[in-house]
């Protein structure tokens, strides 16, 4: 009888009557065929393979993460609440001990959410990674957690959520942003003042092939999780870099896919994108679920899979190459960058605008973070968006010193609801948001 | 009149029903060496001088074919499997000459690499060679269309004696589950084939030519002359035909656990307002995952005869039986014995049982009563716990919907129906021991017999349409016609429950009255390619439910 290697906990969400619109990528029929070859081949019946049902993520949750304009409800649906409660599961059954590795199949995504939340970027609303990561730091009392989104898009939402954690490595393997949605993702990127170096981009030209990524893991990806050394890896699970992904320009493919994985080793994988519903998501659904568990993937293939055909250029290798160098030389040298980043500021801030190409929405932040040694330091975010008034949102992390908490509380106290419709306080070590609003 | 055998493992059950109940209720004892002997045996008990012309149904659920399969008796058959990319289908061998082909079919059903015959052509002549009748031949999507599993059919047709096919097994995606059914049904098909054909012949020789028909895992019968091609569905018919004795007296207001108490197992089963959980794809017999539909139960190792002992100063009852009680002539004590020391039960040897607890009692340190008393109570909420386990566990079961996961029905049982030897005793006890009402069915003694007797026929039916392709198509019944743009969720529902009473009545369904239909699958898809609508997906299920063909309530209160 089949039995898997690594016990292995899956959640599949496919929200058969969920959409953003009838024909949107993001639509019931894009797990179809993924459930029509998962089920075909039997991997529900594999010994040590577990289907989990997905349970609710609570408001809680959502809000440990994300400030919500102007609530968690206005902003989400029930299907990202079973999205980020499916992640959850998973972490959970990994946590427990109940399985060694855990995959959560579901939709909608999630990597392009922010921290602040006004509506839906990228077809995400809310981070079902950061939702499940930050439960699992909440209940479990997690510490180091590596990130790895190998979406062809930039996961831009979780390496904002991110930017200024230390204690948590986002590494983000994508399509060159100037090729690509949303466009940012490059290697300077490299994290806030506080957590310089901790954010890692990673972006690849166009017709990468199965070649360039696997050397992207081996070469960059692996010595850094090797230095870092989390508790617990995460794999943003995103499959658009396949070969017939129809809105990407990449070559990747199933067997790809599947090595990846085995490669990686991650203890927990969420999918995100991939619209290639018919042609790659069942084949790399099969090949992930299968390395995750520990059996033999090799004969898993797209029907037209023909390794030649997609087989990347000397120039694409060569440039991946220069890539990893500059890559690692950001690495090796995060201290010293960190340190000058810091400088003797007290204070550092970041004014930026943010569109929900999704909802058609423009916010306008101001973010300041006081510069600490300590800890991944207070957080400010002044933010108005076209569609409401000025928000004031305050985040102190779970591990603040004494002092960035004590600014937090400042902050927050002498916040003057006149200035602001409403001022928010993510409290994060008791675990609270609290809310003061103008009109109540 | 209605004939209802049971075989078990040490006991047969027959009955026989007529306009006004029970008529007549016998045990006689299984000899599994010679099941033909002890079924016709029973039959010729039960009708003893009743006019044949009064007897208008006989149904039978037997252990034939499990036992076949459990003992691996089961003679050589040849599977040619095709597999394509994804699991290698090697890994789901089956038996010796077993062969994975080329060719392919996607997940639509579109065909992604064509069959080598001459492949087929040479593994037809070694199947020839080793002298092989009977061949089973799956495809992977072959429920999404079964071309290659027919166009492999028609190169060897004519060398082999009955081939069977993986696309008429079920209509549900599993592609090794599709490789176990198909190969337990051609190789349980020779013993099927010919232990049934015997008995209608003896029974036809007595002058009784009614419809026979045979009880499935699922609940429902069969008809002889059908089972002969699904051979596989009469496996594990007995935990169904408990089932389907307790369920005319449960309500169908409210939630319902049916505990079966045997010698050797007790047997759990859920009722959903009244109905049956079915497994959600099929049925598990040793390493044999199948798509045979069944009922969902769980089956624990501890009844009348588990041995009781102590071990590491704990006590421990089963999981093995090693003969019947110790006030029956048995060797060890078993809860039974605890009975005859509770002075419960008292048709045996007592003084038997007083002997074999009181080692029990000596080892912890107690009375006789007080242990007897911890014995039983032990057994009982092991039972309880395991049935709450069961009910958890369908509970947890994922859904794929918003809708499902808001809505989703979640089964609380309020009361238990038992049935089995000791079913009185028990209940007494379970209702001491639980907040639910117990109650114990009428004729618990035999109920297994007459839920053989009542059975309805039961089926189940899976449409797909993809209207880009323009096809509707239903491969499990050897349905296919190409459809438009409009066809709809609504027609396709149509068609499968028109093709659903059709299978019922070929199955042996006398009419189609009484066949308590419903959908359990029914999915309409927008298929889009860029950004326009490029046709629609359409899922259906539809099944007959299990239920009886009467009501047993009226038969058996008077
Ligand atoms: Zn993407
Ligand atoms: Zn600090």
């Amino acid at each position: 009888m089949l039995t898997a290697k690594n016990k292995t906990g899956l959640v599949f969400f496919p929200a058969f009557d969920w959409a953003i619109s009838p024909t949107h990528p993001e639509r019931e029929e894009r797990l179809l065929y993924t459930r029509d070859q998962v089920f075909e081949e039997g991997l529900f019946d594999i010994e040590g393979i577990t289907e989990l049902k997905a349970d609710f993520a609570r408001a809680q949750d959502v809000e440990r993460v994300h400030f919500c304009i102007p609530d968690v409800w206005e902003v989400t649906t029930e299907s990202h609440f079973i999205s980020a409660g499916g992640a959850k599961t998973v972490g959970m059954a990994v946590l427990d001990k109940q399985v060694e590795k855990g995959f959560a199949l579901v939709r909608p995504p999630g990597h392009h959410a922010m921290r602040m939340v006004h509506g839906a970027r990228g077809f995400c609303n809310i981070n079902i990674e950061a939702v499940m990561i930050e439960f699992l730091r909440a209940a479990y009392g997690v510490d180091r957690v590596a990130i790895v989104d190998t979406d062809c898009h930039h996961g831009d939402g979780t390496q904002d959520i991110y930017w200024h954690d230390p204690d948590t490595l986002f590494i983000s393997i994508h399509q060159d942003g100037r090729t690509l949605y949303p466009g940012s993702g490059f290697i300077n990127e490299l994290g806030g003042p506080n957590a310089a170096g901790t954010t890692i981009n990673i972006p690849l030209p166009p017709s990468t092939s199965e070649e360039g990524f696997l050397y992207t893991i081996r070469n960059m990806v692996l010595p850094i999780l090797d230095d870092f050394k989390p508790d617990l890896i995460i794999n943003s699970a995103g499959q658009d870099n396949h070969y017939s992904d129809p809105i990407t320009n990449m070559n990747f493919s199933a067997q790809g896919y599947a090595e990846l994985t085995s490669l990686l080793k991650a203890d927990i994988a969420v999918l995100e994108g991939g619209y290639s519903i018919e042609g790659a998501l069942p084949y790399v659904n099969v090949g992930i679920i299968l390395a995750m568990a520990g059996i033999d993937y090799s004969n898993v293939k797209e029907p037209d899979y023909d390794p030649d055909r997609i087989r990347q250029s000397s120039e694409v290798s060569s440039y991946i190459e220069d890539v990893g160098e500059d890559v690692m030389e950001v690495w090796q040298q995060r201290e010293e960058i960190k340190a000058e980043r810091q400088g003797k500021k007290k204070f550092d801030e970041r004014p930026r605008r943010i569109y929900y190409d999704t909802d058609g929405i423009t916010e306008r932040q101001n973010e300041t973070i006081r510069i600490c040694s300590d800890c991944g330091g207070a957080l400010r975010i002044d933010s108005s968006s076209d569609r409401r008034g000025r928000v004031l949102a305050i985040h102190i992390p779970i591990k603040a010193c004494k002092a960035c908490r004590e600014v937090g509380h400042e902050w927050y106290d002498s916040a003057n609801t006149e200035n602001f419709e409403t001022v928010l306080l993510q409290d994060r070590p008791e675990d609270v948001l609290r809310v003061k609003e103008l009109r109540s | 009149m209605i004939i209802g055998l049971d075989v078990g493992g040490t006991h047969t059950d027959v009955v026989l029903l007529g306009n006004n109940g029970l008529m007549r209720e016998i045990k006689v004892t299984t000899d599994s060496s010679d099941l033909f002997q002890t079924v016709l045996g029973g039959l010729e008990k039960i009708t003893e001088g009743i006019e044949p012309a009064e007897i208008s149904r006989v149904v039978l659920s037997t252990t034939l074919t499990t036992n076949a399969i459990v003992q691996e008796k089961n003679p050589q058959v040849g599977m040619i499997v095709s597999g394509g990319p994804g699991i290698d289908p090697e890994l789901f061998r089956t038996n010796e000459h077993y062969f994975t082909v080329s060719g392919c079919m996607d997940h639509r059903g579109r065909e992604t690499e064509p069959v080598n015959e001459s492949d087929i052509r040479k593994i037809a002549d070694t199947l020839k060679k080793e002298k092989i009748r009977n061949v089973g031949i799956v495809g992977k999507f072959s429920a999404r269309n079964p071309a290659h599993e027919l166009r492999i059919y028609e190169i060897i047709k004519d060398s082999f004696g009955k081939v069977f096919f993986g696309h008429q097994v079920s209509g549900h995606l599993n592609f090794p589950r599709r490789i176990a059914t198909t190969y337990l049904n051609a190789t349980v098909r020779p013993i099927h084939k010919e232990f049934f054909e015997a008995v209608r012949k003896s029974l036809e020789e007595k002058g009784l030519t009614v419809p026979i028909h045979i009880l499935k895992a699922d609940g429902g019968t069969m008809s002889l002359e059908s089972s002969i091609d699904f051979p596989g569905q009469s496996i594990l018919s007995g935990p169904a035909a408990s089932v389907m004795g307790a369920i005319g007296f449960a309500t169908d207001k409210d939630d319902a656990l049916v505990l079966d108490i045997g010698g050797t197992t007790t047997d759990i089963a859920l009722l959903v307002k009244g109905v049956p959980v079915l497994e959600p794809l099929g049925i598990r017999l040793g390493n044999y995952k199948t798509l045979i539909r069944s009922l969902k139960t769980r089956s624990i190792g501890l009844g009348g005869d588990s041995v009781v002992r102590v071990k590491d100063g704990k006590l421990e009852v089963g999981p093995d039986r090693v003969g019947p009680a110790m006030a029956y002539g048995g060797t060890f004590p078993t809860p039974t014995d605890a009975l005859f020391v509770l002075r419960m039960v008292e048709d045996g040897d007592r003084e038997k049982s007083v002997k074999g607890i009181e080692t029990i009692a000596k080892a912890l340190d107690m009375s006789s009563e007080t242990v007897a008393s911890h014995i039983f109570d032990h057994v009982c909420g092991k039972i309880l716990t395991e049935a709450r386990d069961m009910t958890d566990r369908i509970n947890s079961k994922p859904v794929y919907t918003v809708h499902e996961l808001q809505e989703g029905y979640q089964v609380k049982p309020k009361e238990i129906l038992v049935l089995g030897g000791p079913a009185p005793y028990f209940a007494e006890r379970f209702e001491a021991l639980s907040d639910f009402s117990v109650s114990v069915v009428p004729r618990w003694k035999v109920a297994n017999a007459i839920g053989a007797a009542l059975a309805r026929t039961t089926c189940e039916v899976t449409l797909f349409a993809d209207t880009q392709q323009g096809i509707a198509a239903s491969p499990e019944e050897n349905f296919s016609e190409t459809v438009d743009k409009n066809f709809s969720k609504e027609k396709a529902i149509r068609k499968a429950d028109e093709l659903l009473k059709q299978k019922a009545l070929q199955s042996g369904a006398a009419s189609i009255d009484d066949l308590e239909t419903e959908v359990i699958e029914d999915l309409e898809f927008n298929m889009v390619h860029g950004f326009y609508t490029a046709g629609k997906n359409i899922r259906v299920k539809v099944q007959v439910k299990p239920g009886l063909i009467f009501d047993a309530g009226c038969l058996l209160d008077a």
